[in-house]
């Protein structure tokens, strides 16, 4: 029986985000909530490893209530446990402060069932570093496999699983010893379509939520805004481009005075 | 913690296929300001198997020091190993500020550095700066999906770190007369204490163009309205001999692989030429083709953002447009190449 653990996170959709133009600060309302797209295929690959192989999915999020759903979310996918840690404690925590907080909570939840595999999504859409995952597996001292695309195999009994990580032009072959965390690429799975069942369960479903209080031998001076070594100075607006010339006539003018351009740069066509 | 002690400017340099990757080039180019305006070295981190030869190179690039670890542990890069060897290094020498490529293995490594040290790392930095006085690094980057930018400091740690983004510094012309000084280092591993192993290697796109290292980059966006209709994007690179580059919905609708995949959360490209079709624009796309040299956009929206991002822009449906654009160039190009070899045929006469 594996223990597999999937750690995700609800984001606001950055692809439709509105910001403030005057103050610079995202508009949140401008956004729907949703399970960050990363953490999603973190989800399927784990209960896809649970029907393999069998043993239990647990997901772990760190958020403000709201958060909630996207545990639901994990639940419709598959998941067989959700937790959740809420705090203000861990309010403004950057990677080094979040990967703290959610090892304690992996720590907790390995007290009562040991976990033999964690697996992140390879970064999230809002924050964009991907440094959460590795953090915690530092943090936990186990091999970090970041950028996975391919499970070959895990096996318990022997205690090793054999992973692709993506390179920038192929993949390598890795094997590591259990437990590890991988972090995973979007191209590792597709989502598959909630059955009934799930999303019943979904519904009502209602995790298991702890505050930093419940978490053991906690440093408080490694929670959120206080236990992270980075800030943010000084947010702007990307410079705004001065914009291009737009060719006009007709499709046939247009097409030729494009033809030009592109074939003035002859040594790319010769 | 005593900031006096940490001094001098640090590039993890990456080796792939026993070459130093380009992005550890660049970052000795922007680390070469850095260094300057603080008045301090800047040293290379040089962690691989046979990689001590390649020293030199450093030097030429922009380092004044190359740290070397150089054992047959390190032929591949693994996490563990090369976060004790450069752990080690940072534990002896204390540098102020360590800079890594936002590459696969750059960013892993980075992320277990900024854990175990413990330090602040900013991911994906495209605008460093640093503040001659206090040495405190000013990385900014893209935020919210590149909504907006935003500059993160470290003040409390030491040393600062920051992964930097391939393709936005640009590397020194080197220069053969300079050199500098090689210190060997060394760190006691055993390969059965490791606990990963890399089996194999598979390099996948040798045959394909490589989107970042193409002279042209045709890319398409949603407004290609399906899988089918994508088929002219990939009909215009092949004419052009380019490689095909996708918005990130297309790539979510599954029209083509998310390798195709350019801006925030894909590649940077920065290609001779840029096409846009069919693509609206978002920030998120823009900020990874930005710095090609020519961009070119084709929306039928007047309004589409794309077209403040272009060079020149062509209100029209692309259904239209890129058909006869395909045309003329099948007459073109054949001329020009006929046109070269003709002087290549006099240079030889």
């Amino acid at each position: 029986m594996l223990h597999i653990v999937a750690c995700i996170k609800q984001v606001p959709d950055t692809k439709i985000i509105k910001m403030n133009p005057k103050t610079n600060t995202m508009d949140r309302a401008s956004a729907p909530a949703i399970l960050n797209p990363y953490d999603a295929h973190a989800v399927e690959e784990a209960v896809r490893l649970k029907k393999k192989y069998g043993g239990i999915v647990s997901v772990l999020t760190m958020g403000p209530p709201p958060a909630v759903k996207a545990i639901k979310k994990c639940i419709e996918l598959g998941a067989d446990e959700g937790y959740m840690i809420s705090d203000r404690a861990f309010a403004g925590a950057d990677t080094l402060a979040t990967s703290y907080a959610l090892t304690k909570a992996l720590e907790k939840i390995a007290k009562h069932r040991p976990i033999d595999l964690i697996i992140c999504g390879k970064m999230t859409i809002d924050g964009d570093t991907g440094q959460v995952g590795p953090g915690i597996a530092r943090r936990l001292n186990i091999p970090p496999l970041t950028g996975v695309n391919k499970v070959v195999e895990v096996n318990k009994e022997k205690g090793y699983a054999i992973v692709h990580r993506k390179l920038e032009d192929g993949y390598e072959v890795v094997k590591s010893q259990l437990p590890c965390l991988f972090t995973v690429e979007k191209d590792i799975n597709d989502i598959s379509f909630a059955p009934l069942p799930n999303m019943i369960k979904a519904a009502r479903y209602q995790p298991t939520i702890w505050t930093a209080d419940d978490l053991e031998d906690v440093d408080r001076k490694q929670l959120g805004l206080k236990g992270s070594p980075t800030i943010v100075s000084k947010v702007w607006a990307p410079p705004k481009p001065e914009g291009g010339k737009i060719l006009t006539g007709t499709k046939e003018e247009q097409v030729n005075e494009l033809l030009s351009i592109i074939l003035e740069k002859k040594e790319l066509f010769s | 913690m005593n900031f006096d002690d940490y001094r001098g400017i640090w590039i993890y340099i990456e080796v792939k296929d026993g070459q130093i990757a380009p992005v550890s080039l660049e970052l000795l180019g922007a680390g070469r300001v850095l260094a300057d305006k603080r008045k301090t070295e800047l040293a290379g981190v040089f962690i691989g198997s046979g990689v001590k030869a390649l020293a030199p190179t450093l030097f030429q690039y922009g380092a004044d020091v190359v740290y070397v670890y150089d054992d047959p542990i390190f032929e591949h890069y693994r996490t563990e190993p090369y976060m004790r060897a450069l752990l080690d290094c940072c534990h002896k020498h204390k540098p102020e500020v360590i800079l890594y490529g936002a590459t696969p293995s750059g960013k892993d490594l980075a992320s277990a550095i900024a854990t175990d040290l413990p330090t602040g790392l900013t991911a994906d930095t495209t605008i460093l700066d640093i503040e001659e006085d206090t040495g405190l690094l000013l990385a900014s980057r893209p935020a919210f999906g590149g909504n907006i930018m935003a500059t993160i400091l470290c003040k409390k740690y030491r040393p600062q770190m920051a992964t930097v983004r391939p393709k936005v510094m640009k590397a020194l012309p080197p220069d053969p007369s300079r050199t500098g000084r090689v210190v060997e280092e060394h760190i006691e591993l055993h390969e059965e204490e490791m606990r990963t192993k890399v089996l194999q290697i598979v390099r996948e796109t040798a045959k394909k163009v490589r989107i970042d290292e193409a002279d042209i980059v045709v890319a398409g966006g949603k407004g290609m309205g399906s899988k089918e209709g994508f088929q002219l994007i990939h009909q215009l690179a092949e004419v052009l001999g380019g490689a095909v580059g996708a918005s990130r919905d297309v790539v979510e609708a599954g029209w083509i692989d998310h390798h195709h995949q350019v801006g925030q959360t894909g590649v940077t490209v920065t290609p001779k030429i840029y096409f846009a079709i069919g693509i609206s624009g978002a920030i998120q796309h823009v900020v990874g083709m930005q710095n090609s040299d020519l961009i070119i956009a084709i929306n039928k929206d007047p309004n589409a953002p794309i077209f403040q991002s272009c060079h020149y822009g062509i209100v029209g449906d692309a259904f239209e447009i890129v058909p006869l654009l395909i045309e003329r160039l099948k007459e073109e190009i054949p001329k020009i190449k006929a046109a070269a070899d003709v002087k290549e045929e006099i240079r030889h006469a």
